[in-house]
């Protein structure tokens, strides 16, 4: 990347901050080694317990505070002196509060030294600083604008957790409450012309649904598409790439289509939207008879582009039907107590078929999507079969029980004939 | 009727109905005791075929009661069975010869070969079924502690 | 059956074996007629459907192959594959639960007809014990499909024998054929339902019903002390017997409809593993006691609750058992009315017991 005269600033701003800094961050090192090792005192926490000024959202689970990294490790001073001007004076390396420009510079200090890092996790990046600096949070900070996200905006300052731990503000379940904080503030974001609803649609959409509510933290959440550090909204070119490493085959298929090819389309978001994803339907293609069909929006009903889309939904459709009757035919010989399990089997593969064949439409081939098609209704046609054989067997047991009960009841009523008589036998004969 | 037919009619019935109650008793016993033609619905072990049905890196999905699993076979005496469905939305999951990986589709999902999820969102590891070779049939049964 | 005496295929036996007391038990004995006598019948149904366990028992050993990884599978396969395997195992369900039934009423009719009085002492002592060995089937047979709710039961009901004194806990674990339930307590009870269970009961109920041919029906108070003329009889030979045999066909009718329309569920395999599911409860016929169990507290006095509990029902269905020969008071009217209490008492509190048991 051609580095610009900003980035050659901030690097420049971020290696004189860290030489001047470094000193205090080993000195901290130092001294949380020692804290941890003896229980010795903490002037900082005593004097500001009894005063009631600890800092807001404290925490003692903060990985810092577990490290042995305690309040002196980031703000200086002397926390073994409990004179107040001496432990916290320039003398003691105190610095208190850091400007918001110079938060990511004052996190860096330590957080940019691999050295210093290694002692701690040796797989730690330390490439942060640099990252957001690249982010547009980074840029516009950089720039003087003081309303932007730096470290401590979206990490928090005083419980500051790995991001797989549950309690931190960066764990994936997490991350879309924590990116609200700005970009669901409409005043905020009106400043720079961007949209608030991002949140509320995601909220809404088939990720938000199965990370807020399902919580699969397998699902994409805000950091997955835009990044962590290096923040920044993803141009169309690289959208299929971003949402391709969860959805390979889509994106696979999509790129070598001649959708892809023949016109200028690039990314996902075209048919899919970005924020509010919903779960796809099979309406979308449904050229014929939806107005609403997303190829509609393009293609007009009955051109070559609108029948492929048809043709592929009523493939899809011969299939879904049939695994919907199936499905109803499984429940009720499930609930009349017969035996599911061969049904159960093919209807998970009528299920594997229409996966496949709903992914096979982003090849925009129609001979694919009928391929699969055919061998799905084969699959779902004998799951009906057996569900049938099945439900004639349960009313087969109770027309055999009748017939049994008939014969039963027959002899019954000769032994009851049987037994009148003998009683008219023993009256007659007294 | 006469009370001589009447005493016959009741005998008659007595008998008809003790032959009907009989047989409404018997068949089904008769029934019973003849084998059905099919195997076991939930087997313990299965033969799935032999090792010249399955070429050096390949793998089959083949079906284990009404479980799919899927058989790779990743070296020349190394064959695994595994639990087909992935552990994040019940997909097919597929072997990777190049990558020697088991990969699912659906949301890019990576498991290695011994069924362990390495990778992407499946929250669990496949479970593994124990494979044996015996005069290159291959038999794979359920993995019980 | 006078014609059956007269035929060429009798005399022939006759010579050979001396069929005299057989030709005079059919043509001679004789059932009382009277308010009690349906209770009567409550022993042939039971014996009825004893017959139908070893029927239906026999039929279900040629699929059922006892083990851990087999017993559950076999079920599901009599259940789903094999010709009317479902009926098979459905009606030895259900027979097994009418059977348990019918044994308490026919315990509780001759109890309060006070049946079990001399000289029919033995064919009370017998008939409980039958009562043990029919519980004793319900509990092994419970097992051996081998689902979630058997195993935790199974669990449950060997952890109860653990807490007898001193000899408890090595009847667990002869019992479970281990520390824990495992597959050897598989095989154990597989062993007992249809190999140890089977032996013994055969000879106590031959005997049983060796009894009840020898002696005859008892005759209850009110009818001993009517006069000779009014006492009616009816004939065992056929006149019972076609009561019987159409009591019977009754009783074949609604198991057969208990099968069709209320098939019991296989369930769960079971899992050691696993952590017990909600609801685990004995069979119904346990439930008395299971509850009364989970009512005493942990500790009286110097013992532990428990194993009061179980030593107190042990004292009581010993004393059960020899009721013909206890005697509270001196003079015979006021004994039976303590011991009709005593029935009452313990009727009332079994019954109470076991619908709160599902109550709760």
């Amino acid at each position: 990347m051609k580095k610009t005269y900003q980035t050659h600033f901030n690097e420049l701003r971020v290696t004189v901050v860290s030489i001047i800094l470094l000193p205090f961050c080993l000195a901290a090192q130092d001294k949380g080694a020692k804290s941890s090792d003896s229980n010795t005192i903490n002037t900082c926490v005593e004097c500001h317990e009894t005063l009631e000024m600890m800092p807001e959202g404290y925490s003692a689970g903060d990985i810092h505070q577990k490290s042995g990294i305690s309040c002196s490790g980031c703000h200086g001073g002397d926390p073994t002196n409990y004179d107040k001007d001496e432990s916290m004076s320039k003398k003691a390396g105190y610095i208190g509060l850091p400007k918001r420009q110079d938060i990511p510079a004052f996190c860096g200090r330590c957080h940019s030294h691999i050295d210093f890092m290694r002692t701690f996790r040796p797989r730690i990046a330390t490439d942060q600083v640099d990252q957001y600096y690249q982010s547009v949070h980074g840029k516009k900070l950089a720039q003087g604008d003081k309303n932007v996200a730096e470290c401590a905006s979206c990490h928090s300052s005083h419980a500051i957790m790995p991001a797989d731990d549950p309690r931190s503000t960066t764990h994936a379940l997490n991350i879309p409450k924590t990116c609200k904080q700005c970009h669901s503030n409409g005043k905020l974001m009106d400043q720079y012309g961007i949209p608030h609803d991002q949140y509320d649609k995601y909220a809404a959409s088939v990720h938000g649904k199965a990370l807020l509510e399902k919580k699969d933290t397998g699902v994409a959440t805000c950091n997955d598409c835009h990044g962590n550090h290096a923040a920044t909204p993803p141009d169309a070119e690289s959208v299929s790439n971003i949402c391709g490493t969860c959805h390979l085959n889509n994106m696979n298929l999509f790129k070598s289509s001649q959708m892809a090819a023949d016109f200028d389309i690039h990314s996902c978001q075209e048919c899919h939207g970005n924020h509010d994803i919903q779960k796809p339907t099979d309406q979308m293609l449904n050229t014929a008879s939806n107005e609403e069909a997303i190829c509609l929006e393009c293609h007009t009903a009955g051109d070559e582009g609108a029948s492929t889309a048809n043709t592929m939904y009523q493939d899809i459709q011969g299939v879904d039907s049939l695994y919907a009757l199936a499905k109803t035919k499984l429940t009720a010989s499930k609930t009349s107590g017969m035996n599911f399990s061969e049904i159960d089997y093919q209807i998970q593969q009528t299920r594997q078929n229409l996966i496949q064949m709903r992914t096979l439409i982003h090849s925009f081939d129609t001979s694919q999507v009928n391929a699969k098609s055919v061998e799905g209704i084969k699959i779902a046609r004998e799951a009906i079969h057996l569900a049938d054989l099945e439900i004639q067997e349960y009313h087969n047991r109770r027309w055999g029980f009748g017939v049994s009960v008939i014969a039963l009841v027959i002899l019954a009523l000769a032994v009851y004939l049987k037994i009148r008589e003998r009683n008219e036998l023993v009256k007659n004969s007294r | 009727m006469t009370k001589l037919g009447r005493r016959d009619f009741v005998n008659y019935l007595l008998g008809f109905g003790s032959i009907s109650a009989l047989a409404a008793i018997a068949y089904p016993i008769g029934r019973f005791l003849v084998p059905p033609p099919i195997r076991e619905a939930e087997p313990n072990s299965l033969k799935v075929g032999t090792l010249d049905d399955f070429p050096v890196n390949s793998s089959k999905i083949i079906r284990f009661g009404r479980t799919p699993v899927i058989l790779i076979r990743d070296g020349e005496e190394n064959m695994r069975a595994l639990t087909a469905t992935c552990t994040h939305l019940d997909c097919i999951v597929q072997f990777s010869s190049e990558r020697q990986q088991i990969i699912c589709a659906c949301h890019n999902g990576v498991y290695d070969l011994t069924g362990k999820n390495i990778s992407g969102p499946p929250p669990k590891p496949l479970s593994e079924f124990s494979v044996k070779v015996i005069d290159k049939e291959i038999i794979i049964s359920q993995n019980r502690a | 059956m006078s014609s059956f005496f007269d035929s060429k295929v009798f005399n022939w036996l006759d010579e050979r074996l001396d069929l005299a007391p057989v030709k005079e038990l059919v043509n001679h004995k004789k059932v009382p007629v009277h308010h009690h006598t349906v209770w009567y019948y409550m022993g042939g149904v039971t014996l009825f459907l004893f017959l139908i366990q070893v029927f239906s028992g026999i039929l279900l050993l040629m699929y059922y192959r006892p083990g851990e990884n087999s017993a559950y599978e076999s079920l599901q396969f009599i259940t789903s594959k094999v010709y009317f395997g479902w009926l098979i195992r459905n009606v030895h369900a259900w027979s097994a639960n009418l059977m348990v039934f019918f044994a308490f009423i026919h315990m509780f009719s001759v109890f309060f007809t006070r049946a079990y009085k001399k000289p029919r002492e033995l064919t009370w002592v017998t008939g409980f014990l039958l009562l043990v060995l029919a519980m004793g089937f319900g509990f092994s047979g419970y097992l051996l499909p081998w689902n979630e709710l058997a195993f935790f039961a199974t669990k449950v009901g060997t952890d109860i024998a653990g807490v007898v004194p001193f000899i408890g806990e090595k009847i667990k674990i002869i019992l479970r054929g281990g520390d824990d339930v495992t597959g050897a307590t598989l095989s154990r009870f597989f062993g007992i339902h249809v190999a140890i269970l089977p032996a013994i009961t055969t000879i106590i109920l031959g005997i049983h019903l060796l009894f009840v041919l020898r002696q005859g029906m008892s005759e209850p108070e009110v009818f001993e002390e009517l006069p000779e003329k009014k006492k009616k009889y009816i004939h065992f030979f056929p006149d019972f017997v076609l009561r019987d045999a159409l009591l019977w066909l009754n009783v074949l009718i609604v198991v057969l409809a208990l099968a069709v329309f209320f098939p019991w569920d296989l369930g769960l395999k079971a899992d050691p593993l696993a952590s017990a599911p909600v609801g685990i409860r004995p069979e119904w016929y346990f439930m008395f006691m299971f509850q009364s169990l989970k009512f005493l507290p942990p500790h009286i006095l110097f013992f532990e609750g428990e194993t009061l509990g179980v030593l107190f029902f042990g004292a009581v269905g010993a004393l059960w058992m020899l009721i013909p020969f206890v005697k509270f008071r001196k003079e015979a009217v006021s004994n039976a009315k303590i011991l009709t209490y005593f029935g009452l008492g313990s009727l009332i509190f079994i019954l109470g017991m076991t619908i709160f048991g599902y109550l709760v």
